[in-house]
């Protein structure tokens, strides 16, 4: 039953990411990769992690997401984009990019057949506590540092937004 | 024959049956009582402006409601020509959609109550954040200026609000300790209701709730003096019936929230017997303070509230969950 709503939710991330890329409007590409995002929270709560999944749609999809929209609303795009994008969409474009990932995906397909026999995930639920005691413990260096990188770009924000008088 | 059915019919089956019923009941009580708030609002923002309100149709004018729903489903279902026909139709949907699934997190009685997860309180947050697009969505598509702008404050002051939002209620769950808001109520049924504790958290809170609600004083998305009728202006008919009874169902879903975070859920004197009875006064008394506020404050100007949103609440929320953990880690050891 899990396993189903796993490959189901996958397959609606694999669309709706394919989607993000053909769809020739900003703003319907941009409620696609939303759709993307919740679907791979989906897949967060299919394999036992409901915070990482709860965190994807409030994150993501819930705060990043809209900031993107925002913009997108605020540019005004019309008619013109989409006509471009269309242009740009023509199948001479399409060639490159789609040998180059063709590569990589049978790159990982040859790294993760051997794989097989491991562990596989979803056998226990990695909660808020279990997350918490991680970030905490092992990983507070890395934690430690994320902030800061934080601080900075926040401090960075401010200067660019400041007035000069 | 009959055996058969009875087969089907084993007790996990039933238990699941009786589940769903519970959820669907749950549901059109809330809708319902949405739909009576309009009628509501208009008698008791008379009372206080000193005349009547909708006092035809039927007893008290309650039957006003009725009159309005059947005038809104027969009205014609318009659309201008230069809107975005998919994100225009979603928008509406998701507005009063999300609105109600939140309230399937809300325990209301020991038993009643559609679900409990683990995660409530963060399945919440993130309805809260999708519930953004409704109105952003709503405001796009329409294509007209005053709609975008709507569109524009109401993004950046939901998100503003949600920030802070988050942070006020996290004082709760350090020290319930759980997400469940279920666990939550039974904690504040077994020590103290949250509203003491966490003071602090539950203004913040207040502050937050009516932000995210668009309700009187932080309606400027859809501020009718100088907006129009903000994101909604191009909506007509039952489009702009559900934003409307939406925004009523954010209300009610708020005042339950509100009712099981801060004020002990169903916990009151002989609540063992009418759990359900303390629950509806208290989010009926929140409900009115919805009301009250709109008739009370003017609106505020934007930036004053979004400065507001950023130099007063969010710092009171960040010091209150620090001293929250403060003193429970001097406490605890």
């Amino acid at each position: 039953m899990v396993e189903f709503a796993f490959y189901v939710a996958s397959t609606v991330a694999l669309f709706s990411t394919v989607m993000v890329v053909v769809n020739t409007h900003p703003v319907h590409a941009l409620l696609y990769l939303v759709l993307s995002l919740l679907s791979v929270a989906m897949v967060f709560f299919t394999l036992g992690a409901p915070f990482a999944g709860a965190l994807e749609v409030i994150v993501y999809a819930g705060a990043i997401m809209v900031l993107f929209v925002f913009v997108v609303m605020m540019l005004n795009l019309g008619r013109k984009t989409v006509e471009q994008e269309r242009a740009w969409l023509k199948a001479s474009g399409w060639i490159g990019p789609l040998v180059l990932s063709l590569i990589l995906l049978v790159q990982l397909v040859l790294v993760l057949a051997p794989m097989s026999h491991l562990t596989p995930a979803g056998t226990q639920i990695i909660d808020a506590k279990t997350i918490g005691i991680a970030l905490f413990g092992p990983y507070l260096l890395a934690v430690e540092l994320a902030s800061t990188l934080l601080l900075a770009g926040l401090v960075a924000a401010y200067h660019l937004g400041r007035h000069e008088d | 024959m009959f055996e058969r059915i009875q087969e089907l019919l084993s007790p996990v089956v039933l238990a699941a049956i009786w589940a769903a019923c519970k959820a669907i009941i749950i549901l059109l009580t809330l809708v319902v009582s949405a739909a009576w708030m309009i009628w509501l609002e208009r008698r008791l923002l008379a009372l206080w402006q000193d005349r009547y309100g909708p006092n035809r149709v039927g007893p008290f004018g309650l039957g006003q409601v009725i009159a309005d729903m059947i005038k809104i489903f027969f009205k014609e279902d318009w659309m201008p020509p230069f809107v975005d026909k998919f994100t225009f139709v979603l928008a509406p949907f998701l507005a009063m959609m999300f609105m109600m699934l939140a309230f399937a997190l809300i325990p209301i009685t020991p038993n009643w109550g559609v679900f409990a997860p683990d995660l409530g309180m963060l399945l919440f947050f993130a309805i809260a954040g999708l519930a953004v697009y409704a109105v952003m969505l709503g405001g796009w598509s329409s294509n007209s200026k005053y709609s975008l702008l709507g569109g524009l404050r109401s993004t950046a002051q939901t998100i503003s609000y949600e920030v802070f939002m988050g942070i006020s209620l996290m004082g709760i769950v350090a020290q319930a300790g759980t997400f469940n808001l279920r666990e939550i109520v039974l904690w504040q049924e077994q020590h103290i209701w949250f509203v003491i504790p966490q003071f602090f958290g539950f203004l913040v809170w207040c502050l937050a709730g009516i932000a995210v609600t668009h309700r009187t004083p932080f309606d400027l998305p859809e501020a009718e003096s100088e907006l129009a009728a903000g994101y909604h202006t191009e909506y007509s008919g039952m489009k702009f019936g559900m934003f409307f009874v939406g925004e009523y169902v954010g209300i009610v879903m708020v005042s339950g929230l509100t009712t099981a975070l801060f004020f002990g859920g169903w916990d009151g004197p002989f609540s063992e017997h009418v759990p359900f009875l303390w629950f509806a006064i208290k989010c009926f008394i929140f409900m009115s303070g919805f009301i009250l506020l709109r008739a009370a404050l003017p609106r505020p100007r934007y930036d004053h509230m979004m400065s507001f949103a950023w130099k007063i609440c969010l710092p009171l929320s960040l010091i209150n969950l620090l001293a929250t953990a403060g003193i429970m880690l001097w406490a605890g050891n």
